[in-house]
């Protein structure tokens, strides 16, 4: 085990900084800052507000993680950041830092894919992926069914949300019934005492001749809207645990159904399931019945580890370093729409800067 | 002493090494969108050229701005994460007080200004290169036109608005090698420097951007 590649993790593509530390698949630090709440009142993420609190928090939860970890800076091999996507000046923020971090300290940079490592991130739960995993990533900012092989290298996007994403339809939904933000959780605990089956809302997308992994929210939410308007407008009380429980089945209703038939069409034996949405409590046992009744292994990570953290970074970035890939340059960039294929930023081919950086580096 | 100077608040990217009487060795570029890509390789060149190595630093030096505030948080970031690996200390400067210090201008009044975008300029007042006698601020050029009436100016934000800034001349940006030095002299003479935190002089656009959170690629 001490074998296993110990690298340092971070993430600031959102509102959370995150910094992990792992060595190989073992999860041995995860601290996170977040700036949720000063985004609270606007209802979402500010870019602004989310960057200057990035750099605020960069260094401190840098020190957290290390003592959470135990381990020296010294021993580290390899530096892993989310180079995207994401919001453009809060990944510069973590890019820039990790960077800096790799070069003072001599050791190798890896930029990642956000989405790679919201996959990976299970290694640190359940041990190696399996080859080939499907996942589903849900978030306030993802909405996506993926398959992978390999997941330094091979990420294929079967399908996405063609508007909103998951998560957004319920902070939308939980701002339209007065719960505050971010929605997912709330919406959560008013549907555990609701009816799922009181209102009939829109499942999106799953028509015989609608793309089958491709998921639709917008109209969901202007449906349960307009049923909350009506409603309103009729000087009726708004049943907000039974909107709560119907809104939320027709959204895990379509999540795990298209996962569970791509699982199937594409002969794939696993399931994970990764991001903020992921904590949903409906979603994990629905998911957990339907992969039973269709003889399919599910992995879903702890609610810590779905959520955007420093210790998925981590993880991919270990795994990397395992399967010896080739590190980032020192002029990596943030890409806010990095593409899902692209696992990770390798260096260029010719590269002078690694050149001379050999020199300047400790030994 | 050994000083490794940067500042990205100005769409220059520039870095020097200073150790206490000289720089040592310096680079510039100028590229407003490639703060993030520059910085780091401009780090590397600059102590290939001193033939040392980065942990021969005793000290960074950091151009606080205001600046715009996607680059500025390159130098800021970069500045910080280079303190706690290598622990030493990280002292800001204010870019502006740079910049009148690369003017070198021994008997004032002058102003420095620079470009704040939205048609506005960061600026600030000073009696000579050394001695800044007003906070910095950012306006409209015509609001502060009363204030800077008749003055001597620097900076891109004076070359950009002639009508405000009749007599603005170089230097456009400010230089790490100009930042470097200005600390090396406060730091000589016992005087603390300020910590290396933004000015951002701007309250955040709190504006939630539609689809706010979607990342996943189309
Ligand atoms: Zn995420």
């Amino acid at each position: 085990m001490a074998d296993e590649p110990l690298v340092l993790g971070i993430e600031t593509s959102c509102d959370e900084t995150g910094v992990g530390i792992v060595r190989g698949t073992t999860l041995l630090a995860d601290a996170v800052a977040s700036s949720v709440d000063e985004h609270a009142r606007f209802g979402g993420v500010v870019p602004e507000v989310a960057s200057r609190a990035h750099l605020e928090a960069m260094v401190p939860t840098i020190d957290r993680a290390l003592k959470e970890a135990g381990v020296s800076a010294r021993d580290l091999d390899g530096i892993a950041v989310t180079a995207g996507p994401g919001l453009a000046g809060a990944l510069l923020v973590g890019v820039s830092a990790a960077k800096a971090y790799a070069y003072a300290l001599g050791k190798p940079l890896y930029g990642v894919n956000h989405l790679a490592s919201h996959i990976c991130v299970d290694q640190l739960e359940h041990g190696a992926l399996p080859e080939p995993t499907m996942a589903l990533l849900v978030s306030g900012g993802h909405s996506s069914l993926l398959m992978s092989t390999d997941i330094t290298s091979d990420v294929r996007p079967l399908g996405a949300t063609i508007d909103d994403a998951a998560g957004e339809a319920f902070d939308k939904i939980a701002r339209v019934l007065d719960l505050g933000f971010p929605g997912g959780p709330v919406i959560d605990r008013y549907a555990r005492e609701g009816d799922p089956e009181a209102i009939a809302f829109p499942r999106g997308l799953t028509g015989p001749r609608d793309a089958p992994y491709d998921f639709s929210f917008s109209g969901l939410k202007t449906a349960v809207a307009r049923w909350i308007e009506a409603k309103r407008a009729a000087g009726e009380e708004v049943p907000v645990r039974d909107v709560a429980a119907s809104f939320q089945e027709a959204v895990v209703d379509v999540l795990t159904r298209k996962a569970v038939r791509a699982c199937k069409d594409e002969g794939v034996g696993h399931l994970m399931i990764g991001g903020g949405v992921a904590a949903n409590s409906r979603l994990r046992a629905l998911a957990q019945e339907r992969c039973e009744a269709a003889g399919i292994q599910l992995r879903v990570p702890r609610p810590k580890l779905c959520t955007d953290n420093g210790a998925m970074v981590a993880a991919l970035g270990a795994e990397m370093v395992a399967r010896n890939r080739a590190a980032s340059s020192w002029d990596l960039s943030a890409d806010s729409s990095l593409p899902v294929t692209d696992t990770h930023v390798p260096g260029h081919g010719h590269d002078h800067v690694h050149e001379v950086s050999k020199e300047n580096l400790y030994s | 002493m050994l000083l490794l100077a940067l500042d990205t608040a100005t769409p220059a990217v520039t870095v020097a090494l200073h150790d206490g009487s000289d720089v040592i060795a310096s680079a510039a570029q100028v590229d407003a969108r490639r703060h993030g890509e520059l910085l780091l390789p401009a780090v590397d060149r600059v102590l290939a050229e001193a033939g040392l190595r980065l942990d021969a630093v005793t000290g960074i030096v950091v151009g606080i701005g205001p600046g715009p505030y996607t680059g500025l948080r390159v130098g800021l970031m970069t500045a910080d994460t280079f303190g706690l690996a290598l622990g030493v200390p990280v002292h800001g400067v204010c870019t502006l007080d740079g910049l009148a210090y690369a003017a070198d201008i021994e008997k004032g009044p002058f102003v420095v200004a620079t470009d704040a975008r939205r048609k506005e300029v960061y600026w600030a007042r000073y009696a000579d290169s050394r001695t800044r006698v007003t906070d910095p601020a950012v306006d409209r050029p015509a609001d502060i036109a009363d204030q800077v009436a008749g003055l001597p100016a620097v900076g891109a934000g004076a070359l950009l608005y002639p009508d405000t800034f009749p007599q603005a001349h170089e230097p456009e940006h400010v230089s790490a090698a100009a930042l470097a030095g200005l600390a090396a002299e406060r730091l000589a003479a016992g005087e603390e420097l300020p910590a290396p935190r933004p000015l951002y002089l701007r309250r955040p656009d709190a504006q939630v951007p539609k689809n706010y959170k979607v990342v996943t690629p189309k």
